[in-house]
C-alpha cells in the first residue's frame, strides 16, 4: 500500500497548479524543485527575490555568473525577457501584492493558514529569518510544500503552531507527500488525496477534524 | 567642474570614522565591495555598526572585517549560512551584536532613509516575535507594524560602470542592496570596474543618479569579464576553474 509520493512527484503536481502567465517565487530548499516540472513551452516568470524576474536555470559548467545568482546564492541563468531591479523593489513587487504565487517550506502550518518556517527557537541557535516573512505575507496565493510528517512522525499541520510564526493566516494550500489540503474558514479540507490514503486516516495522523473537499473542483485560479 | 573619482580605495575610505555606521552592499559574496571592505580593514576604524543583508561568508570582505573586531553590531535579515563560521563565533562568545530585521523590511528601512521618510506601516512580520513591541496599526482592515528608516554615515557600494559625476550603472543581481544605500547614506562611495568618460552612460540606464554619490574608485575588470563581456571560467566566489 502506498501512503506517499516522492519529493519529485510532489514538485510536479505543484508545478500543475502554476498556470501559464503567473508571476512566481520558489522558495529556497525543496520548492526549487517545483521548477523542474514547469512546462517547457509555458511561459511562467521567476521571481527571485535578490532582484530578478525571468530567472532560468543552473548555468553549463564553466558558465557560472558570480554577479547572477538565485535567493540561495546559487548561480542561475537570465531567460530572454528577464529584468533586473533592486531590493526595494523586489519586496516592494511581492508586499505589493503583484506576485501570483510563492511556495514556500514549513515546520508548521495551522489550521488557519499561520506558517511557521524560519525558527524552531531552540535556545542558542543564531536567527536568520531573511525574505521568509516577506513572501509569507505578499503573494496571492501562498503554497506550502512539505512532509506531513516530521522525521519523528509528528503532524505539521497543527491546530495552533507551537514554533514562532513567520506570517499570520497566510498560507492558501498545503501540498504534502500524503495528499493536498487547502486552508478554509473552517479549518484543513482534504483536496487530493495520494495513494491509499484516506481522509480518516488522515484524521488520526494530523490529530485534526479534516473536511472532505476531494469531490469538490478545485477553486478559481486554484 | 565635478569630479568625484579618487585614485584608489585607500583614499576612498580613509575618513571613515570609529562608530560609524557603515552600509555594506552585495546580496552574499554578489555585489559586495570587497576592494573598499579590504581598504577599510587597513584603515583600522573599529567600533562599526554594519548594515548588510548577510554576515560574511568564508573569511573574506565583510567576514574579514568581522574577525578583524572591527565591528559592534549588525544590522541584517539573514546571519547564519553554510559560510558564516566567522559571525557565528563571534555572536556566540556575546562579542557582537545582532539586530535580525526582515529582508523586505531591511530595504525598505534603507530606501525610507534615502527618500527623507520618518517611517511607514508594513504588514511583513505582523503577528511574529520580530514585530513584539512595535507600533501597530490597523489601516483599511490590514494590520500593519511601524518601521523606522535605516541612514548609514557612510555607504559602501560595488558597481560595473561610474563616471566622475558619479552616475552609477550595475550588474546583474549584484546590483541588490547598492541603489538605496547609496541614497542612504550621509557619504557614498562607490568601486566600479572602470570610470568612463562624461556621456558615456546611457542616461537611460543610470540606476543611481550621480547626486547620490559623493566618491567613485575604479578597481580593475573582474575576472569574469574581458572588455565588459562575459567570459565565465570562475566559481561561484569568482576564482578561476
Amino acid at each position: 500500500m502506498t501512503t506517499r509520493i516522492d519529493r519529485r512527484e510532489l514538485a510536479a503536481r505543484i508545478a500543475a497548479d502554476i498556470p501559464e502567465g503567473s508571476y512566481a517565487n520558489l522558495g529556497i530548499g525543496a520548492p526549487t524543485l517545483v521548477s523542474d516540472y514547469l512546462p517547457a513551452d509555458a511561459e511562467i516568470v521567476l521571481h527571485t527575490e535578490n532582484g530578478m524576474l525571468g530567472m532560468g536555470p543552473a548555468p553549463e559548467t564553466g558558465r557560472i555568473d558570480p554577479d547572477l545568482v538565485n535567493a540561495g546564492k546559487l548561480p542561475v541563468t537570465a531567460l530572454p525577457g528577464a529584468a533586473y531591479f533592486h531590493h526595494a523593489d523586489s519586496f516592494g513587487m511581492m508586499r505589493g501584492g503583484h506576485l501570483d504565487v510563492c511556495v514556500l517550506g514549513a515546520f508548521q502550518v495551522s489550521e488557519r493558514g499561520d506558517l511557521a518556517n524560519w525558527s524552531t527557537g531552540e535556545p542558542g541557535a543564531i536567527p536568520a529569518v531573511g525574505g521568509a516573512m516577506d513572501l509569507a505575507i505578499g503573494a496571492k496565493q501562498v503554497f506550502v510544500m512539505t512532509d506531513l510528517l516530521t522525521k519523528q512522525g509528528v503532524s505539521k499541520l497543527v491546530s495552533a503552531c507551537t514554533y514562532p510564526l513567520t506570517g499570520v493566516g497566510c498560507v492558501t494550500r498545503v501540498y504534502t507527500d500524503h495528499a493536498v489540503f487547502d486552508v478554509t474558514p473552517g479549518g484543513f479540507a482534504v483536496r487530493e488525496l495520494f495513494g491509499d490514503n484516506t481522509v480518516a486516516e488522515l484524521a488520526t495522523l494530523t490529530g485534526l477534524a479534516l473536511t472532505d473537499a476531494t469531490g469538490i473542483p478545485a477553486a478559481e485560479g486554484a | 567642474m565635478i569630479d568625484k573619482t579618487v585614485p584608489d580605495a585607500e583614499a576612498a575610505v580613509a575618513d571613515i570614522a570609529d562608530g560609524a555606521t557603515v552600509m555594506i552592499s552585495g546580496f552574499g559574496r554578489a555585489g559586495q565591495p570587497v576592494e573598499l571592505i579590504d581598504a577599510l580593514i587597513a584603515q583600522g576604524a573599529s567600533g562599526l555598526t554594519i548594515v548588510n543583508n548577510n554576515a560574511g561568508n568564508g573569511d573574506v570582505g565583510l567576514a574579514a572585517l568581522l574577525a578583524a573586531r572591527r565591528v559592534r553590531k549588525i544590522i541584517c535579515s539573514f546571519p547564519r549560512q553554510s559560510d558564516s563560521w566567522v559571525f557565528d563565533g563571534l555572536y556566540r562568545a556575546g562579542e557582537i551584536e545582532l539586530e535580525l530585521v526582515p529582508q523586505g523590511n531591511l530595504a525598505e528601512r534603507i530606501r525610507a532613509a534615502g527618500a527623507g521618510i520618518g517611517g511607514f506601516f508594513t504588514p511583513t512580520g505582523v503577528g511574529t516575535q520580530l514585530a513584539e513591541g512595535k507600533e501597530h496599526r490597523t489601516i483599511g482592515g490590514r494590520e500593519y507594524v511601524l518601521e523606522y528608516p535605516i541612514h548609514g554615515d557612510v555607504a559602501l557600494v560595488s558597481a560595473l560602470r561610474g563616471d566622475r559625476w558619479g552616475n552609477i550603472v550595475y550588474r546583474e543581481t549584484a546590483r541588490n542592496f547598492g541603489p538605496i544605500m547609496a541614497a542612504a547614506a550621509t557619504r557614498s562611495i562607490v568601486q566600479v570596474d572602470e570610470i568612463v568618460p562624461l556621456g558615456e552612460l546611457d542616461p537611460e540606464a543610470v540606476v543611481t543618479p550621480g547626486i547620490y554619490v559623493d566618491r567613485v574608485v575604479a578597481v580593475g575588470e573582474r575576472p569574469w569579464l574581458v572588455d565588459g563581456a562575459f567570459v565565465g571560467g570562475v566559481d561561484i566566489e569568482g576564482r578561476p576553474v
